[in-house]
């Protein structure tokens, strides 16, 4: 049985993890709070942008633009959502293995596809299996703003207008509630169910100057957006997952530091008992 | 007097929402006027001021990348970015204008680098003149 001071150092340091662990879950918790106020301030924009792509997209279908054109797919991309730091449950492992089992079963070769993952629990995991990766990104803001992410998202979007990739596919965990997230794909280009998404909006809009120019200026932003939106999303996700892994990690420690007293307090009525047990038995050998 | 319901939007949440007798705007193709009743209509803005119109006052909006969305009764103006006079960093901006004038006095004229250095330009000049109330 562990000696008395053991057990007091075991308490002791499992006492300040369970700080820690409990701060943590109160920083992610505002973070949360402020990830999902980004999250709704960008719904907006969102849907205004969609409608209007939508009702052109609708309106007339003889507008050719290369972001609304399926091509025959040789290369395709993948925007991989996960987080710079680790302690956040199963919320990268999660994304990683959904991305990992989808391209194994999707591709045969290495030339077919390229990654760009977000953050660097899933750049190292790539890196680590050996598949190709179009370009990182690390280092982003807990509440990133729309600049940061636009030269990532133009990127993205230009790899597609230059035919390096066919397909631009993007995964993310999506903010279900609190303590759901659900892992998933959206494809972003090309944008080819735009027409049926969104067939109520009849309103039929004056071009000015053409079509082919506003479609030119809005679809690049349409896509930008597009993944802009899952990474709020993903953002969201991982800070409610990674709330709940702290809340989680608190209520062990908690449960270890009580059993640990319960044997600390054991030990030391074991000890008392011995005590009492020598003196009486010393007193008895005298007499 | 009628009046236009105006709402300027971007990914960072909503700018303004107001209602106003005009709105004029330079699109890409030209400048625009818009008056309540005008016909349904889309058109790309170039990098400038926004001026809304009520009472004889008028509130400028610097916005850059968007585009204006007219119904007969709403304006939509969706831009990546916009700003009210007030929101506005000035020494930001007349930072972002010496850096992108430096960068054009390096860069050749038909790089990709000049352009985006003359867009920054113009980002950076429009928000002073917008903060500075013309």
């Amino acid at each position: 049985m562990a000696s008395l001071r053991d057990i007091k150092n075991r308490i002791n340091s499992t006492t300040k993890m369970r700080q820690i662990t409990n701060a943590m879950q109160m920083v992610a918790a505002s973070k949360l709070n402020k990830a999902e106020l980004n999250a709704k301030a960008f719904v907006p924009y969102m849907e205004k942008i969609q409608e209007v792509v939508a009702s052109i997209a609708a309106g007339n279908s003889d507008t050719e633009h290369p972001m609304l054109l399926s091509r025959p797919v040789k290369k395709t991309g993948y925007i991989v959502i996960t987080s710079d730091s680790g302690l956040a449950g199963p919320y990268n492992s999660n994304i990683l293995r959904s991305v990992f089992q989808t391209i194994e079963k999707r591709h045969e070769s290495k030339d077919d596809y390229t990654i760009i993952p977000i953050g660097k629990i899933g750049s190292e995991f790539f890196k680590k299996q050996g598949m190709p990766i179009a370009k990182e990104i690390t280092g982003l803001a807990d509440q990133p703003e729309f600049a940061e992410i636009k030269e990532i998202a133009s990127y993205a979007v230009n790899l597609f207008a230059d035919e390096e990739i066919d397909e631009l596919y993007i995964y993310y965990n999506h903010f279900v509630s609190a303590i759901t997230h659900r892992v998933t794909e959206q494809k972003v280009l090309p944008l080819t169910d735009l027409a049926e998404q969104d067939s109520k909006t009849t309103s039929m809009y004056e071009y000015e100057p053409d079509e082919e120019q506003i479609l030119k200026t809005l679809l690049p932003q349409y896509a930008e957006s597009l993944v802009y939106g899952a990474l709020l999303d993903g953002k969201a996700s991982e800070h409610a997952s990674r709330m709940n892994a702290m809340r989680s990690a608190t209520d062990n420690a908690e449960e270890i530091i009580d059993e640990l007293t319960l044997s600390f307090n054991r030990a030391r009525q074991a000890a008392i008992t011995q005590e009492i047990t020598e003196i009486v038995s010393g007193a008895a050998a005298l007499e | 007097m009628k009046t236009l319901d105006v709402s300027v939007v971007t990914p960072d949440g909503p700018v303004l929402e107001d209602s106003y007798e005009m709105v004029s705007c330079r699109a890409e193709s030209g400048e625009l006027g818009i008056l309540p009743g005008h016909i349904p209509m889309v058109a790309p803005l170039a990098i400038n001021a926004v001026r809304l119109k009520r009472d004889g006052k008028t509130d400028y909006i610097a916005v850059s990348g968007g585009f204006i969305e007219v119904r007969p009764d709403k304006v939509t103006i969706l831009a990546q970015a916009a700003e009210k006079p007030e929101d506005i960093d000035v020494d930001r901006a007349e930072l972002a204008k010496q850096r992108a004038e430096d960068r054009l006095n390096q860069a050749k004229s038909d790089d990709i680098d000049f352009k985006r250095a003359q867009l920054a330009l113009n980002r950076a000049m429009n928000r002073i003149e917008v903060a500075r109330g013309k």
